[in-house]
């Protein structure tokens, strides 16, 4: 159902990475191919959010190669993985309070002839994306701070796609959103796929997981701990290899519980 | 990101034909036809000057005062002066209040930048010193050209400014201990380049006598500016409704636009007129022009260009600046490299009022004036809000104040003691506005 591309966008090999005396990453693996959504989850402290952002330039990597395209190439600042095309929707949002929509949705990519900001061309744009993507805020001239959590969120997902990346990343898109808002953008994720994007979502959320992506890529204590296709991947066994056990509290409680869990889940 | 918590869940009600089902089975991503963008329970202003009067009272009511305070501020200070000495708006006081607001206001629109990358520059007053040390000891001991010694003071300042960033963004010491540092430093090396003399004075006819001391005595310059100001203006306003009607974005409405630009022609000629047409009117002062030329280029820079955004964005939040690609250090070293730059060039101004560089120049409560100056005129000192013209209006505010003490007769210590009392009301008036901002939404 979904066309993938032979060779990945975006490849990590053998990626390593430290902070002082916590080794964070180990030999990290991990592939992403055009048009596919492929799921980053792992329990807390999994090493997610860093392996996100040695992609995003937010922290460069310590060993280990990340191809694009096949070929080997350097991030060591966030310009550098915005130039190849990687768009990153961060957790902690990263919108300035102060600045408008539109100045937001426009950071660090602004329209302008010479150095001088084109407003009107920047605004028309803005209002046409947030359109596409059915997003409702009261106007696109007002501060981010007076903004609501679930708007400040499609603010940020609406702010990844302007400059058309290749690879949309998302970390944990849906954490603070309510169930219309969750929908909403479990449906902008599927129209990033169809539109040939590569997307990484890391989230907590196992129904999110199972309903967008193609493929799970679990992290456990910083190394990779299975790469699962959705399609033919039990819940069962994404949790065992989320948390490292077979015969752990978390499968214990699942024998117990097995049909009930699973209608459950299903209704979900 | 701490109201989160406490702010509503956004809008639901309308949006519910483009998803289906429940959360694990979203609808297919084609069902997303788009629908125009505006919020049901957005507040759209009526058109016409009655929609303007109910959007201006919500705003006053939401805390978004702007330049009111400032405003009344000073029709209350003109008031009071004039009823106590009749001679304070004539037009040589009038014109006195420009001049000495030049200087430091052109040093104070430095320190708006600085404010709105949430920094503080503690250097001001003694870059201006080493700005009009350095211009003194190259033209007059020296007998470098005029003009080279001018141009080369302001790239001194620059070049401190940008040591300044350097220390701050790179090294990562706190502006406040970087320019406390250079706040001593500099004033070292102001008083070690004025070597033996005590003070330079300006040659008679020099560039920086001229910068306080030149009027256009011709009536037609101060009238003609106030016209070119205003014409300016209207033409910029009306383009840029033009330009946002052709892309179909909401624009201001005429009657808005003609609102602006008469309250800017009545004050640009009566300005223009209270120094041309009184008993000892002298002209348009080279002094204003030179601090409305770098008003205007500052809030140009500020407001339309991408330096001036990424300003603000650093300011707001530096880690979302980085995220999205902003190189955060060179904006830093940039900001205090305008800061120091705007502190020499105002410096010459000190100098100009005061005959020459002294070893002292710059000392005292020129730091204090600066600063006040910036946040009287509004600009926060939380970093991120602020505007240029604040420098402006703050500055005018604290030369009315001290310009009507001495005409009454006022002593130094009491002057002192006012301009405190009033910098700690401006903090106050932005202090309540910021909070009533918080719960009207709005910051």
């Amino acid at each position: 159902m979904i066309h993938v591309s032979a060779t990945p966008v975006l490849a990590l090999r053998g990626v390593s990475k430290r902070f002082g005396a916590v080794q964070v990453l180990t030999d990290v693996e991990l592939e992403i191919h055009a048009g596919e959504v492929v799921a980053l989850v792992g329990d807390n402290g999994a090493g997610k959010s860093t392996l996100v952002k040695t992609i995003s330039g937010v922290h460069p990597i310590d060993e280990g190669t990340i191809e694009w395209d096949g070929r080997p190439v350097q991030i060591t600042k966030p310009h550098d993985a915005q130039n190849l095309g990687v768009a990153t929707v961060y957790q902690d949002l990263a919108l300035c309070d102060n600045l408008d929509v539109v100045a937001n949705l426009f950071l660090g990519s602004e329209l302008r002839s010479a150095s001088v900001l084109d407003e009107i061309a920047m605004e028309k744009r803005a209002k046409e994306l947030l359109d596409t993507l059915s997003i409702r805020i009261p106007s696109v001239r007002i501060p981010v701070a007076a903004l609501s959590g679930g708007q400040r969120q499609v603010v940020a997902i609406a702010r990844a796609l302007i400059g058309d990346p290749k690879i949309v990343i998302l970390d944990e898109p849906t954490a603070a959103l309510g169930v219309e808002q969750t929908a909403q953008v479990l449906d902008l994720v599927e129209r990033l796929r169809e539109r040939g994007h590569g997307v990484i979502l890391i989230s907590h959320n196992m129904a999110d997981v199972r309903a967008v992506a193609d493929r799970v890529a679990v992290l456990r204590l910083g190394r990779n701990n299975g790469d699962f296709k959705v399609a033919d991947t039990s819940h069962e066994t994404i949790i065992a290899a989320i948390t490292g056990a077979t015969d752990n509290a978390v499968t214990r409680r699942q024998a117990r519980t097995a049909s009930a869990a699973a209608t459950k889940e299903d209704a979900k | 990101m701490s109201d989160l918590a406490k702010t509503p869940e956004p809008a639901t009600a309308q949006t519910s034909k483009v998803t289906t089902g429940p959360e694990s089975t979203p609808a297919p991503a084609a069902s997303a036809a788009p629908v125009p963008a505006v919020d049901p329970r957005l507040l759209v202003r009526e058109e016409g000057l009655k929609g303007y009067w109910t959007e201006f009272t919500r705003k006053i009511r939401g805390g978004e005062l702007g330049s009111l305070p400032v405003v009344l501020g000073l029709i209350v200070i003109a008031i009071v002066f004039q009823v106590q000495n009749g001679n304070f708006l004539s037009a040589s006081s009038v014109a006195n209040i420009a001049v000495y607001s030049s200087g430091l206001g052109i040093m104070a629109v430095g320190i708006v930048f600085v404010l709105i990358l949430g920094e503080i520059d503690l250097s001001m007053g003694s870059v201006a010193g080493v700005g009009a040390a350095v211009w003194a000891v190259l033209n007059v001991t020296n007998g470098v050209s005029d003009l080279l010694s001018v141009v080369l003071a302001v790239v001194s300042g620059l070049l401190i400014g940008l040591l300044h960033g350097f220390f701050f963004a790179k090294i990562g010491v706190p502006a406040f201990v970087v320019t406390l540092a250079g706040f001593l430093g500099w004033s070292g090396l102001q008083i070690w380049l004025m070597g033996k003399e005590g003070s330079i004075n300006a040659p008679s006819g020099s560039i920086v006598e001229n910068l306080t001391a030149y009027y256009f005595e011709d009536k037609a310059a101060a009238y003609g500016l106030a016209l070119v100001a205003v014409l300016a203006y209207a033409g910029s306003l009306l383009l840029d409704a033009k330009r946002r009607k052709a892309a179909a974005l909401p624009s201001r409405p005429v009657s808005e636009i003609v609102l602006r630009t008469a309250v800017v022609a009545i004050l640009c000629f009566v300005v223009a007129y209270v120094l041309n047409e009184p008993e000892g009117a002298r002209g348009l002062p080279l002094a204003l022009v030179l601090f409305l030329a770098v008003l205007v280029i500052a809030d140009f820079v500020a407001r339309r260009t991408l330096f001036g955004r990424k300003v603000f964005a650093v300011g707001g939040n530096a880690e979302a600046a980085r995220r999205a690609g902003i190189n955060v250090d060179r904006i830093r070293i940039l900001v205090f490299g305008v800061s120091g730059m705007l502190a020499a060039f105002g410096g010459l101004f000190v100098a100009s009022l005061s005959g020459g560089a002294t070893k002292s120049l710059g000392s005292g409560n020129t730091l204090m004036l600066v600063i006040a100056a910036a946040v009287i005129g509004g600009t926060s000192l939380f970093g991120g809000r602020g505007k240029v013209w604040s420098a402006l209006l703050g500055m005018i505010v604290i030369q009315s104040i001290q310009q009507g003490l001495n005409m009454i007769g006022m002593a130094n210590e009491i002057q002192y003691m006012i301009t405190g009392a009033v910098l700690l009301a401006a903090v106050v008036i932005d202090s309540i506005s910021r909070r009533t901002q918080k719960t009207a939404g709005r910051a």
